[in-house]
């Protein structure tokens, strides 16, 4: 791509090609300095702009026009112009006004992470923890729904829920008939199928995999562990549904596969959807083609509990690849 | 007596009708645009007229449609926002009730400076009376000719019809009101790109409120020179204000911008003095958005000059003793009127009307509805009122659009004027919910009487 | 979350959809959902709310998914999700309404009625509740009656009480 534009984030310049968002220049960094995004996913169109928690200052507009802007944009939809300056954890009026918004957040959050299944990977949970307070400042009832199941494999946990429409989106976008939407309006809004109606395709689980929170949850993997307690294991299987690659994370307890879902990249979102009947119909070693431990990032709790004390999987004492692939750990694990 | 534009023959009867309505000359802008401007020329009088926004944000209407994009083969949109729900405003409901036909015209004109072709009105739905008030002056228009197809024999073809809106004040908003246009949610759009690249069904758009649509009208018939020699400064032409609260005569007002707010008040021309023999305590100048000011404010800068009904005067002194000329919605508070818990009632607007799209304002406008209610009813706590600076703080300039700071500004208005009220309440948990504090320290009482001899 | 089952099917006459033809043609082809406000305003006048059944109609009338039509009339605060009494009294109940007695209107009707906001009275005639800024402000308080949307202006306790009886007698 010619002509790349060039901006600057935190002191640190990239070039990107025309047209890419502040957020996405920021991924292409890379480290402490991308903003956070809980309601931008890039693989849904027309998501983005509504949670601000991406907020950053545009210290310098562009080359062209080196004005700032009056504001604080949401990264995550705002396009970068040449020569643009842009502070996200080097602006302390970023990092404030980031902190109201996960206060905002919160307020009505059930704060229940103790019996919820997002636990360990949840988006908001990172987020309070980075950027919450201690304590909270709001003393009124916090809102509640009842807690539904949509179909026999999803259940919604409207409490939890920070309204990003990922899964509407996901809904639109990636199945064949949007059945939930959006009702009701202001802090009254909910995720709903307004009338007792299942969500049911081949493809709805994806609703789990986008949702940022504890909002949508698999059923088949409901209290059944901490995910911390679990070991990823990326596989794949010759999916013959024309629009799944088949390629997943498989979340193993012992020798038990207890959930399975898409692959995750680093900034949380799937690489690609997977139909329902690899997520929810396939949990047994002998249905997938193992490949490697998933790499979980250091700082997540999930890795905390794996390869410290790494105690091989059974698969992987059977598979030769595999302990290729976990020299290292094997080898720690010896030493202990 | 200070020059009408709008409202000159408001008080004839029929006006609503063609017939009278071209007797009074209507339709003549019509007429002299299509006949004798090019598209271009009408922008460029709508530009030297320097009429600027009337539907609260005040942005040069004449900018805004030299930015509208013009490629070739794309349907172009005017959009008239009649969506009126600001709370204090009811100027455009008035319009449209009596003077349907200044509205019209107005869209055909505007119309044709676009080079749209099908133009919508969108109308908030409670307004149903006015909707068919509407359709029944489009049907009338259409028979004469000054609509549909090859308008006065010009070639020019439009179509204009009315939209009803579902009761949303969100929709005021040009983005969410495009939304609600087509159908779906009225959740505003994230810009850019902004209406004039990409508006209603993607095309490009102008979104106009409507009394700038009507003053368009005078601009064409009279020029655009002489329309900006009306008012004061970078604020030209005439202005309708809706005086509503405790005023003597509430009602619209057509006033020339850089009249003194003293004068609006208290003269008999316009609002004519508090009423009741009451001292007036503070205002809201421009709909419930603006900041409210205390009495001596309203009236008077803190150095003591005199402030105008214009959109710079009212704005001096920035948020600090300021305020701003919004939508001109002007509310008069008496001295028996308890802001407390009027800042609570415009609260609990702004909550019942958020749209629930961005965090901030989907939240915090519930929190900090809570927390006035729980002052007005006497459980605040002294904390309580900086939490309320605090929230507000993190709301504005943090949302999508708009709503969150006209969510917030009153709010922190409120207790940047008239703290001793807010404390009082916490002090006085019993004695607040039978009795009110009554005029603020700094809010100087103004005489009647002073201000009717000076005249 | 509704039950289905509790709702009873709904048939819209020809009248109405001859009006439904009409709204349609206002709009670009393949633009048609922009029709789903006014198409469920008539609805709503026609059977005083907006059922389930009514909506699952209007979005098969318009090809779209029903719950695009859920998702907007529960946006918009004119749609009645629930039956509402014959006349619903929707009673303006912002700022500048409040400074001259909206409050006191409303506590006249709720005692008048013997029914609490958003209930229905016994013979269904009537319901009230208040509602946001009717933009009409200067003509404080006032009151608002649909499916017409007549406006009552300079409310009174008397001038209430005089509409309400001469809508029983109706």
């Amino acid at each position: 791509m010619d002509n790349l534009v060039k901006v600057t984030i935190d002191g640190i310049t990239v070039e990107v090609a025309p047209g890419t968002s502040i957020l996405n220049a920021a991924r292409q960094i890379g480290g402490d300095i991308v903003p956070p995004a809980m309601c931008y996913y890039s693989k849904l169109e027309g998501s983005g702009g509504k949670c601000r928690t991406c907020i950053v200052k545009v210290s310098k507009g562009s080359e062209k026009d080196p004005r700032p802007m009056p504001k604080l944009v949401a990264s995550c939809r705002t396009t970068v112009m040449d020569g643009m300056e842009v502070q996200n954890i080097t602006s302390p009026e970023v990092l404030e006004a980031r902190s109201g918004v996960v206060e905002m957040l919160l307020i009505n959050h059930p704060l229940d992470c103790p019996v919820c299944d997002q636990a360990g990977e949840c988006d908001l949970q990172n987020l309070g923890y980075e950027h919450g307070l201690q304590k909270t400042r709001y003393e009124f009832e916090r809102r509640t729904f009842d807690r539904i199941d949509i179909g026999d494999k999803i259940q919604l946990h409207m409490n939890r829920c920070i309204l990003c429409y990922r899964c509407v989106f996901t809904a639109d976008q990636i199945t064949d008939k949007r059945v939930h939407g959006i009702l009701n309006r202001g802090d009254h809004s909910e995720i709903s199928t307004y009338i007792q109606a299942a969500v049911d395709n081949d493809f709805s689980g994806n609703v789990i995999d986008v949702c940022p929170v504890g909002a949508l949850t698999d059923r088949t993997f409901r209290f059944k562990n901490r995910v911390w307690f679990t070991k990823p294991v990326d596989a794949h299987r010759n999916c013959d549904h024309e629009k799944c690659t088949g390629k997943v994370t498989l979340w193993y307890k012992g020798a038990d596969v207890l959930r399975v879902t898409a692959r995750k990249d680093q900034f949380g979102e799937v690489e690609s959807f997977i139909c329902n009947t690899c997520r929810f119909d396939k949990k047994a070693t002998s249905d997938w083609v193992i490949e490697q431990p998933t790499h979980v990032s250091d700082t997540s709790v999930i890795s905390s509990n794996h390869y410290e004390t790494f105690k091989p999987l059974p698969v992987i004492k059977e598979n030769l690849a595999l302990q290729e692939a976990n020299k290292v750990e094997l080898e720690k694990t010896e030493k202990f | 007596m200070s020059r009408k534009l709008l409202l000159e023959h408001i008080n004839v009867p029929g006006i609503n009708t063609l017939e009278v309505y071209r007797q009074k000359g209507g339709y003549r802008a019509v007429e002299k645009a299509i006949k004798t401007l090019t598209p271009d020329e009408v922008v460029e009088e709508v530009k030297k007229s320097g009429l600027r926004g009337r539907g609260g944000a005040g942005f040069p209407t004449g900018m805004k449609w030299s930015f509208l994009a013009k490629p070739e083969g794309v349907a172009r949109y005017l959009v008239c926002n009649a969506d009126e729900s600001e709370p204090g405003t009811f100027k455009d409901r008035y319009l449209m009730t009596y003077i349907p036909h200044a509205l019209i015209e107005g869209m055909i004109v505007s119309s044709f400076a676009l080079g749209a072709n099908t133009s919508y009105i969108y109308v908030r739905g409670e307004m149903m009376p006015q909707i068919r008030i509407l359709e029944k002056a489009i049907a009338e228009a259409k028979a004469a000719g000054f609509l549909g197809k090859n308008i006065l024999g010009s070639g020019y073809d439009l179509e204009l019809y009315v939209q009803p809106g579902g009761g949303a004040y969100i929709c005021g908003e040009e983005t969410a009101l495009l939304e609600s246009l087509e159908g779906k949610r009225g959740n505003p759009r994230i810009k850019p790109p902004f209406p004039a690249i990409a508006g209603l069904y993607g095309c490009p758009t102008v979104v106009n409120n409507v009394e700038s649509i009507a003053a368009v009208v005078p601009i064409i018939n009279d020029g655009g020179d002489e329309y900006a020699k009306i008012g004061v400064g970078r604020s030209t032409g005439t202005k309708l204000i809706s005086a509503s609260g405790n005023l003597v005569k509430p009602g619209v007002y057509e006033i020339e911008l850089g009249l003194p707010v003293e004068e609006f008040i208290y003269s008999d021309e316009y609002c004519g003095g508090i009423a009741n023999g009451k001292r007036l305590k503070a205002t809201v100048a421009g709909g419930s958005s603006v900041p409210i000011l205390p009495a001596n404010l309203t009236l008077k800068y803190a150095n003591g000059e005199p402030r105008l009904m214009s959109y710079e005067s009212l704005a001096e002194g920035g948020f600090a003793t300021g305020t701003m000329l919004g939508s001109g919605g002007f509310i008069a508070f008496d001295e028996d009127q308890c802001i407390v818990r009027n800042t609570w009632n415009f609260s609990r607007f702004y909550h019942h009307e958020s749209c629930g799209q961005c965090s901030p304002c989907r939240e915090g406008t519930g929190w900090l509805e809570k927390v006035l209610h729980r002052l007005e009813y006497g459980h605040g706590k002294m904390s309580d009122i900086d939490l309320l600076v605090d929230v507000s703080r993190k709301i504005e300039g943090n949302t999508i659009c708009p709503l969150g700071d006209a969510a917030a500004w009153p709010v922190a208005s409120a207790v940047r004027h008239f703290r001793d009220e807010f404390e009082w309440h916490v002090k006085e948990p019993v004695k607040c919910l039978s009795s009110n504090y009554g005029l603020a320290n700094y809010a100087v009482p103004i005489e009647k009487q002073a201000v009717a001899e000076e005249k | 979350m509704l039950k289905v089952e509790e709702q009873q099917p709904v048939a819209f006459s020809s009248t109405l959809l001859a009006s439904f033809d009409e709204i349609v043609m206002r709009y670009p082809v393949g633009k048609q959902k922009s029709a789903l406000l006014p198409l469920l305003h008539l609805v709503q006048a026609e059977f005083g709310w907006t059922s389930v059944p009514a909506m699952d109609k209007v979005a098969e009338y318009l090809a779209i998914e029903p719950i695009e039509v859920y998702e907007v009339a529960s946006f918009y605060s004119m749609y009645f999700l629930q039956p509402k009494g014959k006349y619903v009294l929707e009673v303006c109940r912002t700022g500048p309404c409040c400074l001259v007695g909206a409050e006191k209107i409303m506590s006249h009707i709720e005692g008048k009625l013997g029914v609490k906001e958003g209930e229905v009275t016994e013979d269904g005639l009537f319901s009230w509740r208040g509602v946001e800024c009717l933009a009409a402000c200067g003509y404080a308080p006032v009151l608002q009656i649909g499916p017409e949307y007549t406006f009552y202006e300079n409310l009174t306790e008397q001038s209430v009480d005089e509409l309400i009886d001469n809508l029983r007698k109706k």
